[in-house]
């Protein structure tokens, strides 16, 4: 079928429902989705949602924006990080009213606890300045979000696949997407479309991400010509389950957690004597790796531990019970009376489709944008991440950059004409699948190739880099992607054909991880999350740039964008 | 950990091949620390592509793989083969039509909540700051507000499978989630909604929704109160 829209959202997370909820008052709206929308990975977050809002102790914006700069490892954009910073108090505020039942003080107003990276008076101590539910924060401002956008007529369009985003004479025209029941291809035109599909930690082998989280929109962006940026910098949460990489929050060390080595030490002391446990994740994630590399990971073995039982068992029955019952669950321990074993997890990807603070998303480094294109949430690099997201800070962006989108788009709406995919355009998704359909025979299996991936990119391209295992990547990229020329899909039906577009997801994920490995090798300077050991420190006199990878054939070129800096210097980065 | 061998019997349909279903049986050596959805994956790469199933999160969050797992419902990523026998039977999630294999058609399921008017409702206007609400007052919506609609308790109501007009243990839950928000203030209209001939009269206490809930969501609790409620505002208006 043909659909005409105004707007064409792409994703149902807390970024494209908050975007959908302001578009819809002007708009018509659909909101396509590859899951249910209440199933994207939002729900997954679990500790907070950052604003200064001051209920617990004074706080203020300006710390707020001074700690993300500096948790940004200086790569954020100053003016997009003060944009968001100021108006975390209003967002709150805002999904309060909208029915999120944030956890509350004893006045019943909205309680607030430590996270990572966050301080009082520019670094001094820790302050209060996560917003929770418990550790389902994620799970209930979807969920709030959703039942909302239901309220204002936004259409929904669940187990939606998008295969495509045609850009033509640099404008968007729309979306093609394949509806999952039925397998058919439909065709939605549109004035403006927003990408908000969500990270991509399906890359690596070890990940708090969901199996969805495939970055497809972001592929096929860049083999559009459009340009990805930081994609060097993918965030590894410190406390990820050990053999699991199911996420235990930052919260749970906002709470009063301590991390312990084999020898029973409180290591963090040793890395960041001021702040410790409450350090940025990339140095916290490196310092872990550090004490298991000589040898003092628990009994010898290469994890540590993260130590709960200080906070006793009423606070984690009622701040952490998510985790809680992970523990229980998937490893057989209660937290109450034991530590839980833990290792860094590939969580967050700060790189994406680079935007300004409106959403629109950039052609080139100079700051042109693609006409009718939009981009929200983990996806996009606006960049108030920079080299190293805090904690909580992202689902403050996915809602302040959601609705900031939604706004520019009902400008964009009011001036631009409703895009026409072409047939020709149609045809040549319909051929690329029939293709892939009507392949009888072929050794490979999608699922060894995932998986060969997913080690490569873990063992060559996580916490610590260097120029070797990097220079190893690219051959074996070549390898997967020739293999997968030589997989042979069983299910040849039409309905709900998973395994089909598990192999398309498969070539997606490849197609990142050839910027991610290219961006990290072509980055020679050690700066939040990217750590090169053959480049150990920050080069703020050569690197103080984003990088902007590009596809032009098969190779990738890289462009740089100078980081926009207001009030704070770059500085010694010490906790 | 050792790993065991284990004999998997699936529900098979794919109805562009067959209109009937059939069972098939996988072998499978796992270990105790995997997950049911392990198996499934496994067997979706190594074995037979085409076995079809929903999932995402893995972690028991999103709600997506509830099935039927040796004849109670529950998720398959949050069922881990030490707890289990060595012969597993998986079918799909029973009362929603089946679409292929252990996926079923959830929208009739989620349609039922769209009566119950899903969404916060407050006509005050909004005040600068938060509207306050105590931990006393919130705890009253605590274990509603963890539904992650997997629809495994309204599968599992014999009232439903009997007559799927029924609104369904999970849309009460989403009831009560608002109707006992202190920030709500449409609990008239949702106790009309909820009291009508598809609503919490069809509850008869059965109780196996909570035995199957992966959320531990006391489902009963909330349906009792929603009763209580509905009975005192009767006797109310009879006055
Ligand atoms: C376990 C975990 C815990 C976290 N905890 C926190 C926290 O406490 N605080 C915090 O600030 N951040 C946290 N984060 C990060 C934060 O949750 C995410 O960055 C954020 O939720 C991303 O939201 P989003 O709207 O961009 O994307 P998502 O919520 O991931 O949504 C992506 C959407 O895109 C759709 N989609 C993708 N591809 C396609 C396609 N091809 N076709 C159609 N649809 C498609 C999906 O269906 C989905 O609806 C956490 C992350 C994880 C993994
Ligand atoms: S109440 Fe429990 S069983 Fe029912 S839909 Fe919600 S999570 Fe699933
Ligand atoms: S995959 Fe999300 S609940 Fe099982």
């Amino acid at each position: 079928m043909t659909y005409n829209f105004d707007t064409i959202i792409i994703g149902s997370g807390l970024a494209g429902l908050r975007a959908a909820i302001e578009a819809s008052k002007q708009g018509s709206v659909a909101v396509l989705t590859k899951l249910y929308p209440t199933r994207s990975h939002s729900t997954a977050a679990q500790g907070g949602i950052s604003g200064a809002l001051g209920n617990e102790e004074p706080d203020s914006p300006m710390w707020h924006f001074y700690d993300t700069v500096k948790g940004s490892d200086f790569l954020g954009d100053q003016d997009a990080i003060e944009v968001m910073c100021n108006d975390a108090i209003r967002t709150i505020i805002e999904l309060e009213h909208l029915g999120v039942p944030f956890s509350r003080t004893t006045e019943g107003k909205i309680a607030q606890r430590r996270f990572g990276g966050h301080t009082r008076d520019f670094g001094a101590a820790p302050v209060q300045r996560a917003c929770f539910c418990a550790d389902r924060t994620g799970h209930v401002i979807l969920f709030a979000l959703f039942e909302q956008s239901q309220t204002q007529g936004v259409k929904f369009f669940p187990e939606f696949h998008v295969l495509d985003i045609p850009i033509i004479d640099g404008k968007c025209m729309g979306v093609i997407a394949m509806e999952i029941q039925t397998g058919d291809i439909h065709v939605f035109n549109a004035k403006t479309t927003l990408v908000a599909s969500g990270g991509y930690g399906r890359v690596f082998k070890t990940t708090s991400n969901a199996i969805a989280s495939t970055g497809d929109c972001l592929s096929i962006l860049f083999n559009a010509g459009v340009p990805l940026e930081d994609m060097e910098f993918f965030q590894f949460h410190p406390t990820g389950l050990y053999g699991l990489g199911i996420l235990v929050t930052e919260g749970a060390r906002g709470e009063g957690g301590v991390l312990i080595n084999g020898k029973g030490e409180r290591f963090m002391e040793k890395y960041a004597p001021t702040i410790k446990d409450l350090a940025p994740r990339d140095m916290v994630s490196r310092s872990i790796m550090t004490e298991i590399k000589e040898g003092r990971g628990v009994d010898g073995k290469d994890y540590v531990h993260l130590d709960l039982r200080g906070i006793g068992r009423k606070t984690i029955e009622e701040r952490l019970p998510e985790i809680a019952s992970f523990c229980r669950i998937y490893i057989g321990i209660d937290p109450v009376e034991a530590p839980i074993p833990v290792l860094p997890t590939a969580h967050y990807a700060m790189g994406g489709i680079p935007t300004d603070v409106n959403g629109r998303v950039l052609h080139n480094e100079k700051g042109t944008a693609v006409e009718g294109l939009f981009a929200a949430g983990e996806c996009a690099c606006v960049s108030v991440h920079g080299a190293n997201r805090l904690g909580c800070n992202s689902l403050l962006d996915t809602v302040v950059f959601g609705r900031r989108a939604g706004m520019e788009i009902n400008l964009a709406n009011k001036n631009i004409k409703t895009g026409r995919i072409h047939s020709e355009v149609v045809e040549k998704v319909l051929k690329k699948l029939k293709q892939l359909l009507e392949k009888t025979e072929g050794t490979q299996r999608a699922g060894e190739l995932r998986d060969k991936l997913q080690t490569l990119m873990m063992n060559h391209c996580s916490v610590f880099r260097n120029k070797d295992d990097l220079n190893r990547i690219p051959n074996q990229l070549d390898k997967i992607k020739e293999q997968l020329k030589d997989v042979n899909i069983k299910d040849k039906g039409k309905k709900f054909n998973t395994e089909l577009l598990e192999v398309i997801e498969l070539r997606h994920l490849v197609n990142l991880a050839e910027a991610i490995s290219s961006s990290a090798l072509n980055r020679t300077e050690s700066r939040g999350a990217h750590s090169r050991e053959d480049f150990p420190g920050r080069n703020d006199t050569e690197w103080m740039k984003h990088t902007f990878a590009l596809k032009k054939d098969s190779n990738i070129e890289f462009r740089y964008k100078p980081v926009t800096v207001t009030k704070f210097q770059p500085e010694d980065r010490k906790y | 950990m050792a790993v065991k061998q284990y004999k998997l019997k699936i529900k098979r349909f794919d109805p562009e091949r067959n209109a009937h279903s059939r069972w098939e049986e996988f072998s499978l050596s796992m270990k105790p620390s995997h997950r049911l959805l392990d198996a499934l994956a496994k067997i979706k790469d190594e074995i037979d592509g085409s076995l079809t199933y929903r999932r995402s999160c893995a972690h028991g969050v999103c709600g997506s793989c509830a099935m039927k797992i040796n004849g109670k419902n529950g998720l398959a990523c949050q069922s881990l083969f030490k707890d289990m026998p060595e012969f597993i039977v998986i079918e799909p999630l029973h009362g929603f039509p089946v679409v292929k294999d252990l996926v079923v058609d959830i929208k009739p399921f989620l349609e039922k909540n769209e009566e119950i008017l899903p969404f916060l409702i407050n006509n005050t206007p909004p005040p600068e700051r938060e509207r306050k609400q105590t931990p006393q007052e919130q705890n009253k919506i605590l274990q509603a507000i963890t539904c992650i609609m997997c629809g495994s308790c309204t599968s599992a109501c014999p009232s439903y499978q009997r007559n799927n007009s029924y609104l369904g243990p999970s849309a009460l839950v989403k009831a009560a989630r608002f109707i006992f928000d202190s920030r709500d203030s449409a609990e008239e209209e949702r106790l009309d909604k909820v009291t009508q001939s598809n609503g919490l009269w069809m509850c008869h206490s059965i109780y196996n929704c909570v035995e199957v809930c992966p959320k531990n969501v006391d489902i009963p609790a909330h349906i009792i109160k929603l009763k209580q409620l509905a009975v005192k505002r009767k006797i109310l208006k009879q006055k």
